[in-house]
């Protein structure tokens, strides 16, 4: 987890590593209300982002916040709100509107006990439906989740990227060990560093369409006050953004909505295999518990069970093809999260009963121990299914 | 053969263990190049409540960054201690407070019952610098990282203008526990 590249060694949190990935990925406007575990980034921020000529605001609260980077985001600048499930719930109207409104941003929830104000200081994942179904209607939604502090570094960057290139909010998702862990890491320099930045119209203010049915499905994003003039609004709408009831509009809306996300799928899904190569038991986790997987694969390997982790790093959309793929080389799959398994019932329905699927879980704020994955693995390696 | 090694340093809200830990993590990884994770666990409470601070040290890839089978064990209270002291590694060192831990029964460890506090408040003048004195202590007695890491460590991360405080405690606590042997 210590990925050599230039620069020196440094031993930061992850909540750090996501202000200077902030940073790095052109990020000039935060708007935020410091909440536990998160408080850091803002932190941060607010030392940082004056000296790059940015903005850090401090706002009433998290509805504010969220209304605040979409706003400043509509003039063309990079922007980012931090938060943890509390707050995460207040943005969820918000959060839609940015859906619906087509504007780039990050939220960052770093995941605490729930529900309600829950275990402020202790770690969860149980925000991992809410990120993708908290906010009302049908709509798709990008979630990332870093398991290293170096991670969250380039997760963070590719938030970024990946909201400006499809025009929609992007949701971080770390947790409390990832927000808080201090780790060994090498940042990259600016050049090893890929940048996106939304595309912006280039043809007559008159014709701009802003919310145009490209092919692409992202319709050319203009700043505000750089002379084209267009509507923003939550309602449905056509073309020019004003709002309509016409069922045919409607439809074309909400399928280039979608489509963006689903026929880029492929550009947006990431994971990574360990040990999978010879695997016959297959462990699925994300976040912090994926390096509670890991050592627990690593023990199990030495007790000559052959195991791997298939580890999300972009949870929506889900990977729902590839884990069917990978279905029919393993034995079962074992789905190691903090939560009641919440990403266990998308893994099943992936899977569709040709394998089994077990689950382990951990809902006390106790993170979830390598050796209690190790005697899961063990008890699943003698059973004859 | 690669190592892995876990420190737990335990006590009270407020009596600086995350920094302690982070200045440990930081000796170990940037001054002695191996690797290094700090974590701690806390109450929402500002202060007061038995607080932790988990630094693990390896020359690998560290997975798992919370102490499962601990080396070695720093409580400066009695409640930390009871608290804190399950998943000791068997011949794993405990060191504690010898004022503030009265109640230690544990066979099977090696146990130093330090004057840490006082060491703090006579020697070095300060209550404050308690977290420092016992890095002095776990750096003698445990070899972990070097002292000339940890030195660096202090230096780098204290706050400005208290350099030579936190020096000064580290040397108190080094010698405490050359005086050991």
């Amino acid at each position: 987890m210590s990925e050599k590249s230039n620069g020196k060694a440094r031993v930061i949190t992850g909540n750090e590593a996501c202000a200077e990935g902030a940073l790095a990925a052109g990020m000039r406007f935060f708007a935020g209300y410091p909440i536990t575990p998160s408080s850091e980034i803002a932190e941060v921020l607010s030392a940082k982002l004056p000296k790059y000529g940015g903005v850090f605001l401090q706002m009433e609260d998290e509805l504010g916040s969220i209304g605040a980077i979409i706003g400043a985001s509509l003039t063309g600048t990079k922007t980012m709100t931090a938060t943890s499930g509390p707050g995460f719930s207040l943005m969820q109207e918000n959060l839609g509107y940015a859906v619906m409104t087509e504007v780039p941003c990050v939220i960052v929830n770093v995941m605490r006990g729930g529900p309600s104000t829950g275990l402020p200081t202790l770690p969860s994942q149980g925000d991992v439906m809410q990120a993708r179904w908290g906010t009302h209607g049908d709509h798709q939604i990008i979630a990332l989740a870093p398991f290293s502090v170096r991670e969250t570094f380039d997760l963070t960057v590719r938030a970024f990227n990946l909201a400006e290139k499809y025009r929609t909010p992007v949701i971080l998702l770390m947790d409390e060990i990832i927000g808080h862990v201090n780790e060994k890491v090498y940042l990259p320099s600016e050049d090893e560093i890929n940048v996106f930045d939304r595309i912006r119209p280039t043809g007559s203010l008159e014709e701009y369409l802003p919310y145009e049915h490209t092919k692409s499905r992202v319709p050319a994003m203009a700043d505000f006050g750089s002379g084209y003039r267009y509507h923003v609004t939550g309602l449905a709408h056509d073309e020019t953004g004003f709002p309509t009831n016409k069922a045919s509009e409607i439809n074309k809306l909400m399928d280039r909505l979608d489509q963006k996300i689903s026929m880029n799928r492929e550009d947006i899904i990431d994971f990574d295999e360990y040990m999978m190569e010879d695997a016959e038991i297959a462990i699925l986790s994300y976040g912090s518990t994926a390096r509670s997987s890991r050592h627990a694969v690593r023990l199990a390997r030495e007790n000559g069970i052959n195991v791997g982790l298939m580890r999300l790093r972009t949870i929506w959309p889900f990977a729902d093809e590839e884990i069917k793929k990978i279905s029919e080389k393993v034995k079962l799959w074992i789905v190691v999260e903090m939560n009641r398994g919440q990403i266990a019932h998308e893994v099943e329905w992936a899977v569709a009963g040709k394998i089994p699927v077990f689950k382990v879980n951990r809902i006390d704020g106790d993170p979830i121990n390598p050796l209690q994955i190790l005697e899961k693995i063990k008890e699943l390696a003698n059973v004859q299914l | 053969m690669s190592f892995r090694y876990e420190v737990r340093l335990s006590g009270e809200g407020g009596q600086g263990l995350v920094l302690a830990g982070k200045i440990l993590a930081e000796a170990a990884a940037i001054y002695d190049d191996l690797n290094a994770t700090q974590s701690q666990s806390y109450g929402p409470e500002a202060r007061g409540g038995a607080s932790r601070s988990e630094v693990i040290i390896s020359d690998e890839d560290i997975d798992y960054p919370k102490a499962v089978n601990i080396d070695l064990l720093l409580a400066l209270t009695q409640e930390s201690f009871n608290k804190y002291k399950d998943d000791m590694k068997p011949g794993g060192i405990i060191i504690v407070d010898d004022y503030a831990v009265r109640d230690v029964t544990e066979n099977g460890y090696k146990v130093y019952k330090m004057p840490i506090i006082q060491l703090a408040r006579e020697k070095v003048g300060r209550i404050l610098v308690a977290n420092i004195v016992a890095l002095g202590i776990i750096a003698g007695i445990s070899k972990i990282v070097s002292e000339e890491a940890l030195k660096n460590a202090i230096e780098a991360r204290v706050p400005k203008g208290t350099e030579e405080l936190n020096l000064k405690a580290f040397q108190v606590g080094l010698e405490a526990s050359r005086n050991l042997n």
